[in-house]
């Protein structure tokens, strides 16, 4: 949109040809399959059809009356303008639901979200993944290829099939939310860009299935996490950890937002994954300092959510919690117990979080092999910087990490 | 578009393959019967039959010329392909909920390919 918006210098046309080209795309699309640049594609047939609509248009009101009637409360829209966005809102979701079809593999699913929703280009996509371009090219050529030629529908699926697509998308989503707030790239910490395009898709789903909790739950999280991200980084790009974050930086609207969200997922009484990350998160935000966090509360919604999903990331993600209810000591012999899979130990924050009980109990020198160890497998450069730093440095009081 | 609906299943299972005069086999039977009332009524069916075990197969190569067969499948594996539909489906969620009817999806699997056609002068379409 930013793209043609430049391009225009007009918001609302480009709008109201986005939208066009969106219409001509899901219609050329699931007949000859997605080009080779859907992103490009859209802008060029976006741009031809809105000179068409100026056109058409001459006697449009001024570009400074399209913009404030861009800004007109929901309310005060007039019914066309409400069928329009409709229009869109559909055509989305059209694309969203087609592009993470379960007869893709969950990379093509991906992959094809990353390129036809959220427009970024292929070589984006591959340092976002980690993947050599020519790879990532392959996976969307063939992916492409099915669409077309399995007949892969872009529509919104049946009732009948509605929930268990749907949690498909949310995977998705949830996956791209990450990947902007993860950014396993190296080099940007966060892409804000990709948090928010992720966020809006889960509005759009949310809002799709009215009475599903779990998607508002995913809003709700995606929100309340997002909110955090100011102070997530120092200038220089390097972590902050939650405990030392600066809590005036987080977006305390975004949080309302989120809390508002998780409020309206809990009106359905049907607790999932995504709603227990999103109130583990909102107690965080509600949190004015690190020491008033509500620990015990956290904890039990941890050792619910292993009870739905006993994945070693979220056993890890216990016994953080269990650390600062019990103390270290606790949380370090059930680490030691071993009742987690092998597969943690090729995973930097199992090895971040043994340093740091392991600093916290006084046995410096395995702590900061640990730290090192941590640091040899983490994925971004601002994480392999700041686990070098904790392995190197002289004084590891607790507190501090 | 036309997709095929291939049947696999273990032929050596009773689950898969019950014996002709057990009860199972009259509701497997039964299964396919109300399956082609199904799709059969909405003009669904383009073609589809059920195939002999792969112990009665013979296997037909053309080499230098010469046709060479060997008793057998092509390949010995898990899951043989025990029969086939041919559907007129509008697209692949309409293949794929039409799938999860047949009898046999529930012992083996069914796996859905898009038929490939061709225009006069032989073009893919």
């Amino acid at each position: 949109m930013a793209n043609l918006v430049s391009a225009l210098g007009d918001l609302s046309a480009a709008e109201d040809a986005a939208q066009d080209a969106v219409e001509t795309a899901l219609e050329t699309w699931s007949r000859d399959g997605i080009p080779d640049n859907p992103g490009a594609w859209i802008t060029t047939v976006a741009r031809r059809k809105a000179i068409d609509r100026i056109r058409r248009d001459k006697n449009r009101a001024e570009k400074s009356e399209a913009l404030a009637r861009l800004n007109l409360r929901h309310a005060e829209r007039s019914d066309d303008e409400l069928e329009e966005e409709t229009i869109v809102r559909d055509e989305q979701l059209r694309l969203i639901y087609g592009c993470c079809h379960p007869s893709l593999s969950a990379e093509a699913q991906i992959a094809l979200t990353l390129r036809a929703v959220a427009g970024l280009s292929t070589p984006e996509i591959a340092s976002a993944f980690l993947l050599p371009e020519a790879t990532l090219a392959q996976r969307l050529v063939r992916a492409k290829r099915k669409i077309r030629d399995a007949g892969v529908p872009f529509k919104i699926p049946d009732d009948a099939e509605l929930l268990a697509r749907t949690s498909e998308v949310h995977k998705v989503i949830y996956l791209l939310f990450n990947e902007g707030y993860a950014a396993s790239d190296g080099d940007e910490l966060i892409r804000t860009d990709l948090c928010d395009e992720a966020i809006r898709l889960g509005k759009l789903v949310a809002n799709l299935l009215t009475d599903d909790a779990e998607a508002f739950g995913l809003v709700a999280l995606m929100q309340l996490t997002h909110a955090r991200r100011p102070a997530r980084t120092n200038l220089d790009g390097s972590l902050v950890l939650l405990a030392d974050q600066d809590r005036d930086l987080w977006d305390q609207e975004l949080i309302d937002e989120g809390n508002e969200a998780l409020e309206q997922a809990m009106r359905f009484a049907k607790p999932g994954p995504f709603q227990i990350q999103a109130a583990i998160s909102a107690l965080h935000c509600a949190a004015r300092t690190a020491d008033a966090t509500d620990w015990e509360q956290i904890e039990l919604l941890y050792r619910r959510w292993l009870a739905m999903a006993r994945t070693p990331v979220v056993a890890l993600n216990h016994l953080v919690a269990v650390s600062m209810v019990e103390g270290p000591k606790e949380a370090f012999d059930r680490l030691e117990r071993g009742d987690l899979p092998e597969t943690l130990a090729a995973y930097a924050p199992y090895w971040a979080l043994r340093a740091d009980l392991l600093a916290k109990l006084d046995r410096d020198e395995e702590a900061k092999a640990a730290y090192q160890t941590a640091a040899s497998l983490a994925g971004s450069a601002p994480e392999q910087s700041f686990l070098q730093q904790k392995a190197t440095q002289s004084d590891l009081t607790p507190g501090t990490n | 578009m036309k997709y095929a609906l291939l049947i696999y299943g273990d032929e050596t299972s009773p689950a898969v393959s019950p014996p002709q005069d057990s009860p199972e086999f009259a509701e497997l039977i039964g299964g396919y019967m109300a399956f082609g009332e199904e799709a059969g009524s909405q003009g669904k069916i383009v073609a589809g039959e059920a195939l002999h075990d792969t112990d009665v197969a013979t296997t037909v190569t053309v080499v230098d010329g010469e046709t060479v067969t060997t008793d057998g499948p092509f390949a010995e594996t898990k899951e043989q392909l025990g029969g086939f539909y041919i559907l007129e489906c509008a697209d692949l969620d309409e293949a794929i909920a039409w799938a999860a009817k047949i009898p046999t999806a529930k012992t083996g699997r069914i796996e859905v390919r898009p038929v490939q056609s061709y225009d006069d002068e032989g073009q893919p379409t």
